[in-house]
């Protein structure tokens, strides 16, 4: 027994120092064991951690006494055990769970992904295909290709796994017959075709008797390819093509640690760089350049993809977790509109419609998805119509977010795999649960369009889109004049002729923008200048607005007539005498200015500059509100457009 | 454009750094109240350096817990105020009251120990706090139920485990809602082997333990393992007397349930030549996980961490 377990190489004793060096420069693959049910996967993994003699003493004697109390394998080791990790699952004899292995051989280092073999949790296998390098997909020589194969297959193709090895396992179960095994290797050449894997390394073993795992079987002599092991050590990996892209890092964290230090944290994802760098943030589309690389050991002077780094920039831009700093002349692309592959694994089906949260990279929005365009079927790769996806269901459907999102598609036409910028995940609002992955196809042009062309979108075409002239009226007179009176039915009967308008009194305003604001002439001037600036961006979006102020003063109603285009400021002066409003009355105030109550009451103790010119004039004395009303909108609508 | 510089080749140590510090960062933005689970061993002190790199030049902005036993090695409370201060990181320390007022020990209570001081302990802390996520230094490299843990695990509002029903957890994206009083577990560490933490302390020059090293301490040998007297609380069988051994730690623990193992490496690369030279499992030195193969996996469910 010991001389199969856990062994050190021999520099360990000879050389620490040495061994330690070569191990620190070891290249790690990560890779992913999948396919169907009881065709080894586990018993695979448990054999190559065994043949590299990960496997300790008390562990091993542990293994022994558990394969003949629970194991499958008569009196024999069940490699399986080593791996299946969860008590529901040993006794079940199944794989419900991704469990991460790890081992090292001389050459390299080792994270492999067990993944379920059981279609109800191709969640899980999805879980571990989504950060793997390689995928061995298992065959049991004696049932050949089935239903799990093809989909597991598929399931890492899409994921973005283009390093397959078919291991044809059990071998030792069909006598090792080689035309078999070539029949085998010859019908997943042939699916393989139909979903766009070109290349796959097929290897005839037997997990449970160690067949060309880690050393060349003698029962096949007419296998000429590389043992599993061979492959895995040597298949080569392009750990630095990533850097040849754009630049591109999500910002995940601003670290603030006093005022004058903003420093932007995230991990690149593709591309390189170096302070002085021209970069852009989006989805704002700002540019500046990259100030310093910030570590903990000193500032950097590059940094590459898959580091985790902090940047300052040169100048004061917005940019905080969600947005993504890209490269300036290469920017990522932005839209809120997407065609998306979906991976639905949830028990509940997918609602078109509802909103889910989706999360890419760091941003967080809420997206809506349509009906499918269609479910793919896994077997035959055929389109199916389809109204939701259920459980483990693959399907194309387009999606809208309430938001735009910085992306790449997923898998670019030149073979770029982007799986930062090109998948997401979709959450449940109410149970939390990660309900879907998805991929990114491309932006739907119409969001493309919408986004890009936002700044032709102008006032006019606010307007125009309202079937009216965008307007500002503008009510001044005395406290107790009646203004906000005239005004709201100045607005009903707008509304009811179908126009979009808006009112702007003390009620909603005092209460929230202004709420900051005294009665002093200073608070006086500030509260007309946010009144005016707030409705200039009404007029901005086409609407009529309607404000009801005293505003005593003849140069603030100046400021905000110069504010608008010209026309567009109407001003309406509510033209009620002091004794009149007085003896009115409503809200007791003038009782209150007069008792020396109320300070700076305009028409008391502060003065009234009474419009010179306005457009419109209302004399309460001879008018009921509702014939004021009716002039100001009759002259309104028959003002020349 | 420039001329390109060549591609530089990050080196797996450099990959877990990062995958670490993404980690660390993705907590910080989304939960409200993170804390790091400190437990002064040498997973924590890598957790601990990752956290310091990951949020310079600001300090890690979240509190460091260490939930006690009141029976851990004194060498490790004097690290644990050490690193504390030069973090720049608040320091709570949780003892289970129940268990201090009823003086629950290793030597009388056996099991009931762990389950007081540190279960229901790391339980009541969270609460008491109102923590909704708490790193962890737990590696999918130390036992079977963790190799199959997420890395943003979810606990419900008893801190309970559902292993069947982990969410999935793609790419680099980690889902981190959650409802109000349910919690996370969070393991930045989680792809690192050992090897890896003993590699990284080395280039990084991470301050661990003494007890990690070689060196002649008073034990005794008690039911095969070799304990050593930490001080006078440790209770001497009849016969038993304290003996001056070369020894080390290969974990740290409770220090009457914690076993050494003799040795003379008092240097890193020794100690990893040692423990490469070892031909059985890490854990073997520590009484919990002993007594039924899946018991790790019902601890976890209880909410050991």
């Amino acid at each position: 027994m010991t001389d199969t377990a856990y062994r050190a190489p021999d520099l360990v004793a000879s050389d620490i120092d040495s061994y330690l060096d070569q191990h620190a420069h070891k290249s790690l693959l990560r890779f992913i064991t999948c396919g169907s049910v009881d065709d080894g996967k586990s018993t695979l993994i448990g054999r190559l951690l065994y043949d590299s003699k990960m496997i300790f003493e008390d562990q091993l004697a542990a293994l022994e006494a558990d394969s003949k109390r629970v194991g499958t394998q008569g009196q024999d080791i069940d490699f399986a055990l080593l791996v299946d990790g969860l008590a529901a699952e040993r006794e079940q004899g199944i794989t419900i769970d991704v469990a991460y292995r790890f081992f090292s051989t001389d050459r390299r280092k080792f994270i492999v992904a067990d993944t379920p073999g059981h279609e109800q949790y191709t969640r899980n296998m999805v879980t571990g295909a989504s950060t793997a390098d390689l995928a061995v997909i298992l065959v049991d020589a004696r049932k050949g290709i089935l239903t799990q194969t093809r989909r597991h297959s598929y399931l890492a193709h899409l994921i973005g796994i283009r390093k397959l090895v078919l291991a044809v396992n059990k071998m030792d179960l069909i006598g090792y017959d080689r035309v078999k095994y070539e029949d085998i290797v010859g019908e997943y050449r042939e699916f393989a075709s139909t979903i766009g894997i070109d290349d796959f390394v097929p290897i005839p073993i037997s997990g449970f008797k160690g067949d060309n795992i880690a050393s060349r079987s003698d029962h096949t002599p007419w296998f000429t390819g590389p043992t599993l092991m061979e492959h895995l050590e040597t298949v080569p990996l392009d750990v630095t093509a990533d850097q040849a892209r754009p630049f591109r890092m999500p910002v995940q964290w601003v670290a603030r640690p006093d005022l004058d230090f903003r420093g932007f944290s995230g991990m690149i994802a593709a591309g390189r760089i170096a302070p002085g760098d021209p970069v852009r943030i989006l989805p704002s589309g700002r540019t500046t350049t990259v100030a310093r690389i910030v570590t903990h050991g000193g500032d950097l002077p590059l940094a590459v993809a898959g580091q985790s780094a902090m940047l300052t920039l040169a100048d004061e831009v917005d940019c905080s977790r969600g947005d993504v700093i890209v490269r300036a002349d290469v920017p990522a692309e932005v839209a809120d509109q997407f065609e998306a592959t979906i991976l639905w694994m949830a028990d509940e089906e997918m609602l078109p419609g509802r909103g889910y949260w989706l999360k890419l990279a760091t941003q967080t929005v809420s997206a809506q998805l349509q009906a499918p365009k269609y479910q793919v079927n896994v077997n035959t790769m055929a389109h199916l119509p389809a109204r939701t996806l259920g459980l483990n269901a693959i399907g194309v459907a387009n999606l809208s977010t309430d938001r735009p999102v910085v992306f790449e598609p997923y898998a670019a036409p030149d073979g770029t795999i982007s799986r930062d910028l090109g998948g997401f995940i979709l959450v449940d609002k109410i149970t939390n649960a990660t309900v879907a992955a998805g991929l990114i196809h491309f932006a739907l042009r119409r969001a493309a369009n919408v986004h890009w062309q936002a700044i032709d979108v102008t006032r006019e075409a606010h307007a125009a889109q309202k079937n009216q002239r965008a307007r500002l009226l503008w009510f001044t007179g005395l406290s107790g004049a009646g203004k906000s009176t005239i005004a709201n039915l100045v607005e009903k009967r707008l509304l009811a002729l179908g126009h979009h308008s808006f009112l702007l009194d003390g009620d909603n305003v005092r209460h929230g923008l202004n709420r900051d604001l005294g009665f002093t002439d200073a608070d006086r001037v500030e509260n007309i200048r946010r009144v005016g600036e707030v409705a200039r961006l009404m007029t901005d979006a086409g609407l009529i607005v309607l404000t009801a102020f005293i505003s005593p003063f003849r140069a603030e109603r100046d400021m905000v007539r110069a504010m608008l285009p010209p026309g567009e400021f109407m001003e309406v002066h509510i033209d009620t005498p002091l004794d009149v409003a007085e003896s009115r009355d409503v809200k007791g105030l003038y009782a209150k200015a007069r008792a020396g109550q109320l300070a700076n009451f305009t028409g008391i103790d502060s003065p009234y500059e009474a419009p010179l010119n306005p457009e419109i004039r209302v004399n309460t004395i001879d008018m009921t509100p509702e014939q004021a009303a009716e002039a100001i909108v009759d002259h309104l609508l028959i003002m020349p457009a | 454009m420039a001329t390109v510089p060549a591609p530089q080749t990050l080196t797996h140590l450099q990959r877990l750094e990062a995958e670490s510090i993404h980690i660390l960062r993705e907590v910080v933005a989304e939960a409200e109240r993170p804390v790091m689970l400190y437990s002064v061993g040498k997973d924590s002190a890598v957790m601990l350096h990752l956290a310091r790199k990951a949020f310079y030049p600001a300090p890690p902005p979240f509190p460091l817990l260490h939930v006690d036993t009141t029976w851990k090695f004194r060498d490790m409370y004097a690290l644990r105020d050490r690193m504390a201060a030069e973090s720049g990181m608040e320091l709570l320390v949780h003892r289970n009251p129940d268990a201090e007022a009823r003086g629950i020990n290793p030597f009388d209570h056996g099991g009931l120990h762990t389950d007081m001081w540190k279960t229901e302990g790391l339980r009541q802390a969270l609460d008491k706090y109102g923590f909704d996520a708490a790193f962890g230094g737990a590696r999918r490299d130390e036992e079977k139920s963790r190799a199959k843990e997420r890395v943003f695990s979810f606990r419900t509002a008893t801190h309970r485990w559902d292993p069947k029903t982990q969410r999935p957890e793609l790419w680099r994206l980690y889902n981190a809602c959650k409802a109000k009083g349910e919690s996370m577990r969070v393991f930045p560490i989680s792809n690192w082997t050992e090897l890896d933490i003993w590699q990284y302390i080395q280039a990084e020059a991470i301050p661990i333990v003494p007890l990690y090293f070689a060196a002649p301490r008073p034990t005794v040998e008690r039911d095969g393992m070799l304990l050593m007297v930490d001080d006078d609380r440790f209770r001497l069988r009849p016969g038993e007397v304290p003996i001056d051994r070369s020894i080390r730690f290969r974990t740290l623990g409770c220090y009457p349930l914690t076993g050494a193992v003799e040795s003379e490496a008092t240097t890193l690369p020794q100690v990893i030549q040692e423990m490469l030279l070892t031909t059985t499992s890490e854990r073997q030195g520590r009484a919990i996980d002993h007594d039924q193969s899946g018991s790790m996996e019902k601890k976890k469910q209880e909410g050991y961490f």
